[in-house]
């Protein structure tokens, strides 16, 4: 079932010339290779069981979370997936305390109680990843209700992936979102798998057609293209912001390796090919690199550097976990109820 | 029977469980504007049982909010609001309903404040019903409360008398945890004594509705009034009842069950759920457990039959303990048949 590069459904990414500014090439690169090099060392805690459980890696939609983030306030809230790490990060999460709760450590996010699936922090406005899918649809939903109610004009971001087009939730809360104009904005992160389907094995119609028939604008982009992410977030969010109503963003993009860490074998649901294409042609990293060098923002030397200096940062919070101390057994029962 | 003694005070006045509802609602709105009610027909209509008549025109459609026949994003909605600063009180309309909230309230309300290692907080209330014998048939008949008890993370809530349901409401709001709020159809035009002047009930305290020397019986919601009842044909029979109401399943008053047991040395579990793996099977355990060496009879319960409720009155009310069958079942016990 070998699909080609081309298989989304054709989006026309609208041609805006938001020029970004040098720094904020940077930034998104900076941004976006600390979440491919987290990943990487989170594959590496699996395979040498340092890890408990599983985890699914983000490598491959780094610029759909990174583009919509950098698009927010700090004080905007986001509800993340299972596939959360690169949302948790983009949104101002701190390595050391991601690290600390992946591997069920008292330092961690959620004092070891969450994992890989429940990164929550207040501190970044990141109201928790779920690892049902699409259930954080009602919380993003409620939180933007409750925006409107307190009159405190920040924005909700609901991060979800095309398999969340399955869950009767998401339809019910866009319904109301539309209804009430509630500053949410829908981001369906397209990576083209709903675990080990393709969606259009699952997903009838158009996807687009769906937050349209509720009169949500909605948006089709390239979610490889960190630029053309964040232009089109940004448009999207001030406009909830100014109390416009919700919009649906759908990011065409691709998971790199598996359903989780453990998923090794991937034949018998996509083919090497597609995988190695997707790798070379539209790798975001890559795409950004080559912009930043086009517009001699930076060359080879300065992508290097700033990847050294992400792996020294990430290698120091793997050893910062690793060396943290779990939770005392007398953690069990607390926090059941405030 | 009588009203719970010395707790209502001597400007108590005469209002329906309905009216205690809407009270506990209001005067909560009033102090806190980050109160709101979000449900289906909960605005002008003011539910389908009338029971939030008049709080729209007070709190306005901002806070008294009509929402799309959508059970589960309504729940969804209440844990995000709660998680950002309000203190939503969802109304789901029918105890049959709350099925299909189960993924917001079990995997999400019941969770986020345990997998967040404490940082976040869902202070949202779940209104919602219970109770069978209204001709409703099978999907709006059932009393689903030990479903929610089974989770931890929810605090469940049964009030059985109008002066309960308006001082456990108002705790409820007012508790930081979700919580599930159950109440008897039937009840809600039922008149009780409830004090003018402000108070609330805290969760986890059950009340002695009736004091007896015989036997123990412990009763939720719709059926301490069949409790109370049947005490009263007991007393003719000779056979002195405690009556203790629960109030909260979660949290559960264990010494008080387990203190009335031991001085009654008989006990009988009463509640509306369906008995098997029921509400009953869990406050049997926690007494014939904590009075075992008292007790001179096995713990006994009584709970809705394991059928889906039928329409057909003469059948509907087979599925329901009644004054009359608690009152054999407790002569039973006695050794009185």
């Amino acid at each position: 079932m070998a699909r080609s590069v081309k298989s989304h459904k054709k989006s026309k990414p609208k041609r805006e010339t938001t020029a970004l500014h040098s720094e904020q090439g940077l930034r998104f690169y900076q941004q976006m290779i600390r979440i491919r090099v987290f990943e990487e060392h989170v594959n590496q805690l699996y395979m040498s069981a340092k890890m408990p459980g599983l985890a699914h890696q983000y490598s491959g939609q780094e610029a759909v979370a990174v583009g919509v983030c950098e698009a927010l306030r700090g004080d905007d809230y986001i509800t993340s997936t299972h596939r959360g790490h690169g949302h948790c990060l983009a949104k101002g999460a701190s390595l050391d305390q991601m690290f600390a709760e992946l591997l069920g450590k008292e330092a961690g996010y959620c004092r070891g109680k969450g994992g890989s699936m429940h990164i929550a922090d207040q501190d970044s406005g990141n109201l928790g990843a779920n690892a049902i899918v699409g259930g954080s649809a009602g919380i993003a939903t409620g939180a933007a209700l409750s925006i409107k109610m307190r009159g405190s004009n920040q924005v909700v971001v609901c991060f979800f992936g095309e398999g969340a087009l399955g869950q009767g939730l998401l339809y019910e809360v866009m319904n109301m979102a539309s209804l009430w104009k509630l500053p949410v904005l829908f981001v369906c992160e397209n990576n083209m798998y709903n675990e080990y389907t393709h969606y259009r094995e699952t997903t009838a119609g158009d996807p687009k057609a769906r937050p349209e028939a509720f009169g949500i604008q909605t948006e089709s982009v390239d979610g490889q293209d960190v630029r053309v992410v964040y232009t089109a977030a940004q448009r999207l969010a001030e406009r909830a912001r100014q109390g416009k109503g919700p919009a649906f963003l759908i990011c065409n993009t691709y998971r790199f390796y598996g359903h989780h860490v453990g998923d090794i074998d991937r034949r018998y649901y996509r083919s090497k090919e597609e995988e190695e294409r997707w790798k070379r042609d539209r790798d975001p990293l890559k795409l950004l690199a080559s912009w930043l060098g086009r517009h001699r923002i930076a060359d080879e030397k300065v992508i290097a550097r700033i990847e050294s200096d992400v792996r020294r940062d990430i290698e120091a919070a793997v050893q910062f976990a690793l060396n943290a101390p779990y939770p005392d057994p007398s953690e069990v029962d607390q926090h059941v109820y405030a | 029977m009588s009203m719970p003694s010395g707790k209502v005070g001597s400007n108590g006045r005469e209002i329906t469980f309905a009216q205690a509802i809407k009270e506990a609602l209001a005067e909560e709105m009033r102090s806190d504007p980050r109160v709101f009610i979000i449900g289906e027909d909960v605005a002008e209509a003011g539910t389908v049982f009338k029971v939030l008549s008049g709080l729209v025109t007070e709190f306005g459609p901002e806070r008294v909010i009509d929402s799309p026949i959508s059970e589960a994003g309504i729940a969804g909605m209440g844990v995000g609001a709660a998680m950002t600063g309000m203190r939503p009180v969802v109304d789901i309309m029918f105890g049959d309903f709350i099925t299909l909230t189960m993924d917001q309230i079990v995997n999400q309300a019941a969770k986020i404040h345990y997998m967040s290692g404490g940082k976040f907080k869902v202070p949202m209330v779940l209104r919602t019903t219970l109770g069978a014998t209204r001709r409703s048939a099978a999907q709006h008949s059932q009393s689903l409360h030990a479903w929610l008890s089974h989770v931890p993370g929810l605090k469940v809530v049964l009030p059985s008398t109008p002066y309960d349901a308006k001082g456990l409401l108002k705790t409820a709001i007012r508790d930081d945890n979700p919580v599930v709020f159950f109440e008897d159809k039937l009840m809600y035009q039922e008149k009780g004594l409830v004090p003018e002047n402000e108070y609330t009930i805290p969760f986890g305290v059950a009340d002695i509705k009736r004091s007896g020397t015989d036997i123990t019986i412990v009763a939720t919601s719709s059926m301490v009034t069949v409790s109370l009842r049947a005490a009263e044909m007991l007393e003719e029979a000779g056979i002195s009842a405690e009556i203790i109401d629960l109030r909260t399943t979660v949290p559960l008053d264990r010494q008080t069950l387990i203190e009335s047991a031991k001085k009654t040395t008989r006990a009988l579990v009463v509640d509306e759920g369906y008995e098997r793996y029921g509400v009953t099977a869990e406050i049997a355990s926690v007494i014939a457990e904590g009075a075992f060496y008292y007790l001179d009879a096995p713990v006994r319960r009584m709970g809705a039959m394991d059928v889906p409720v039928p329409f057909s009155p003469v059948l509907e009310d087979l599925t329901v303990p009644t004054p009359a069958s608690v009152a054999e079942q407790v002569k039973a016990l006695c050794g009185r048949v």
